[in-house]
């Protein structure tokens, strides 16, 4: 049709990842090996213990941080698991969400400092986690398997970009609400910038640090599930595999599955932030 | 002696544009016109203050006076616009970022309204906060915190965390990580006005009581003229940002400087200002010996307005009092003693409100007598009735606003 207008933002793109591919493979190389490294080592780690051991550890986990009612719950979860068979499935899904999440929280704490610290950052940053959290989640992965190929590191990849944002967001946010006096208590002691925040501000913002890598991980989960697209594996391998054989039992399999994993993640993490009081 | 804390000149203008606000002041604009036409809002103007050490100093002014920003200026959590600051003859102002942080780590500890507590901190541990700041190892610095918490009575509580205290409990773990650095000088931000009024006064005395066990410099930020009154050796009173009057609560009551500051004393009960030392007579009394005859004590008497005359023994410890008509009943050799009357002397800073009682219980004057029983003066029923006259009357001109 002539006349009409063709902003060509998709050719921009494009472009932009030729560029990429081009010029910045060594960094994309290095990326690569090193979330490979990563998830392998999760992976090999965890299947390394006996199945029923890592359940021990995990029930054990569940009825000390949370409930002795959360622990049974644990130990049925678990068994019914084993009794699926997705044992295997379940632990790449979890070595896969533990990689990602310790890479988002590793640049995204950091990122989340900086944006307390200065308004300027925040007005930056903030769009760009707009961004990262509307864009539907498919997006991330063409160029995660253009650059990467396909496997286990792009799924990381896409799932690193998909869940960082919480934990910026609540890492600034936490900081930020932290109250005036006792900023004043940490400078009036002779704090300086460092001390200021890993003695008086981190320590305070630790509640809201503690939602906000909650929902990272659980953001990991879901992204995980869908990252099996590009061959990531794991859970949502079985359930796709299930989509694809329009196999509903096989589908459902997997997704109790995540959801299993997804129920004991969350409780789990969320125990971390309480403070255990000493009775009496 | 030099002030510990030197104030020059010191203004804060709060804002867009500081310096423009600061001309402003210069030219002789006030507060909300310079506000209206600027934007920026002066905090604290032209302010001179001496404080000096071991005193206890308190700010005093409604909220928005400017005190809380005065106090920050002292040890720069707020940066002034201009003037200087000068702790013991160092500028605070010109300090580097380096300095600023020991002086403020050794000399300069800090107690806030919200006590400012870490609550993920033990008490003990908050306690040591400003050693930990400072770098002490953990077992020297929980040692001198423990010692802190001692100081203020908590230490039974040291492994508790802060929640689980009262207020006033968690303001004495403030007021301990303040001790616990042994700094020179204490800044008090409205420290006791989130307590309840009985809490309250148990702090103030408590503060007192570390006063007296050692000496610090204290600036108190307070807006309770009570609280100043029974703390304050000075009172520096605040109004728009500045200054408008600094003394001795006496001095204060007695002369306020302006309708503002005599609004502050609205309901206050001047008699409990006032001490006995305030109004006795100090010079005019004869002081006899135990053995002085009635006709040596009688010409002594005559000599001076009044009739009364009191007896103290070898070491000038108070004794009697003696009146010249009784010394009529006596022929002029005997001692004097004989018609002298023994009543309970009153220490120098018995209040005035409580003189009243004890003079209606003996026919003689009262006699006053400092810590060692040394004769001081005598409180005549006229000084008395005159002295709460005035008080009253003082009372009553300041209620009517």
């Amino acid at each position: 049709m002539e006349g009409r207008i063709n902003i060509p933002v998709g050719d921009w793109i494009e472009t932009a990842v030729d560029w990429i591919l081009d010029n910045l493979e060594p960094a994309l190389d290095g990326i690569a090996w090193f979330l490979g490294l990563l998830t392998n080592s999760f992976e090999g780690a965890l299947l390394a213990i006996p199945a029923w051991l890592l359940v021990l550890i995990l029930v054990g986990l569940s009825w000390w941080r949370v409930s002795w009612r959360f622990g049974i719950f644990a130990i049925v979860a678990l068994g019914l698991i084993l009794g699926m068979d997705l044992w295997e499935p379940t632990i790449k899904t979890l070595s896969l969400v533990l990689a990602a999440t310790a890479v988002a929280l590793a640049i995204g704490m950091p990122v989340g400092v900086a944006m307390a610290r200065s308004d300027w950052v925040e007005a930056s940053i903030r769009p760009v986690l707009d961004l990262m959290q509307t864009m539907p989640p498919f997006v991330y992965l063409i160029p995660a398997a253009i650059f990467f190929g396909l496997g286990t590191v792009p799924g990381a990849i896409a799932t690193v970009v998909f869940c960082m944002p919480p934990v910026v967001r609540l890492t600034n946010l936490g900081i930020r609400q932290v109250n005036r006096e006792q900023i004043e208590a940490g400078l009036a002691f002779g704090c300086n910038r460092r001390q200021l925040l890993t003695k008086i501000q981190l320590p305070l913002a630790m509640p809201s640090i503690m939602a906000g890598i909650n929902q990272t991980i659980m953001l990991a989960l879901s992204m995980v599930v869908i990252a099996s697209m590009i061959g990531a594996g794991g859970l949502g391998n079985t359930v796709l595999t299930g989509i694809q054989r329009l196999d509903v039992g096989l589908g459902f399999e997997g997704g109790l599955g995540v959801v299993i994993l997804a129920i004991l993640l969350d409780r789990i993490t969320q125990s971390v932030g309480l403070r255990r009081k000493a009775s009496g | 002696m030099d002030p510990i804390i030197r104030v020059r000149e010191l203004y804060k203008v709060f804002g867009p544009n500081p310096q423009e606000g600061l001309r402003l002041i210069e030219d002789g604009l006030d507060k909300d016109t310079i506000f209206e036409r600027t934007g920026n809002t002066v905090g604290v103007k032209d302010c001179n203050l001496d404080i000096a050490e071991g005193e206890i100093f308190v700010v005093m002014g409604l909220s928005g006076s400017g005190k809380s920003t005065l106090v920050r200026l002292l040890n720069r959590l707020i940066e002034p616009t201009a003037g200087t600051v000068e702790v013991r003859g160092r500028d605070v102002t010109r300090m580097s970022q380096r300095e600023l942080i020991r002086l403020r780590s050794e000399d300069l500890a800090m107690v806030f309204q919200s006590f400012a507590l870490m609550p993920h901190k033990t008490v003990i541990d908050n306690a040591a906060l400003g050693l930990e700041i400072a770098g002490v190892g953990r077992a020297r610095r929980r040692e001198r915190a423990l010692e802190a918490l001692d100081q203020v009575g908590l230490k039974a509580h040291a492994r508790s965390y802060p929640d689980e205290l009262s207020g006033g409990m968690q303001q004495r773990v403030g007021l301990a990580r303040a001790l616990a650095t042994d700094p020179s000088i204490m800044l008090m931000d409205e420290a006791f006005s989130a307590l309840d009024p009985l809490i309250r006064t148990e702090m103030q005395d408590r503060l007192l009581d570390l006063q007296r066990e050692h000496r610090r410099t204290v600036v108190f930020i307070s807006h309770d003229l009570d609280e100043a009154i029974r703390i304050g050796d000075r009172i520096a009173i605040m109004q728009g940002g500045e200054v408008v009057q600094v003394g001795t609560p006496k001095e204060i009551i007695l002369d306020p400087a302006n309708e503002y500051v005599r609004s502050f004393f609205h309901g206050v009960d001047i008699t409990q200002v006032f001490q006995a030392r305030d109004i006795m007579d100090s010079e005019t009394i004869p002081v006899l010996a135990a053995d002085t005859t009635a006709g040596e004590a009688r010409s002594r008497i005559a000599r001076v307005p009044g009739n009364e005359a009191v007896i103290v023994d070898a070491a000038g410890r108070f004794q009697s009092v003696v009146q010249a008509k009784r010394l009529g009943e006596l022929t002029v050799d005997r001692p004097a003693s004989e018609v002298a009357v023994e009543v309970e002397p009153v220490g120098e800073d018995t209040p005035l409100a409580n003189l009243p009682g004890r003079a209606a219980q003996a026919p003689v004057s009262i006699p006053v007598v400092d810590a060692e029983g040394q004769f001081r003066g005598l409180v005549t029923l006229q000084r008395l009735v005159e002295a709460l006259d005035r008080s009253r009357n003082a009372a009553a001109a300041n209620g009517d606003h």
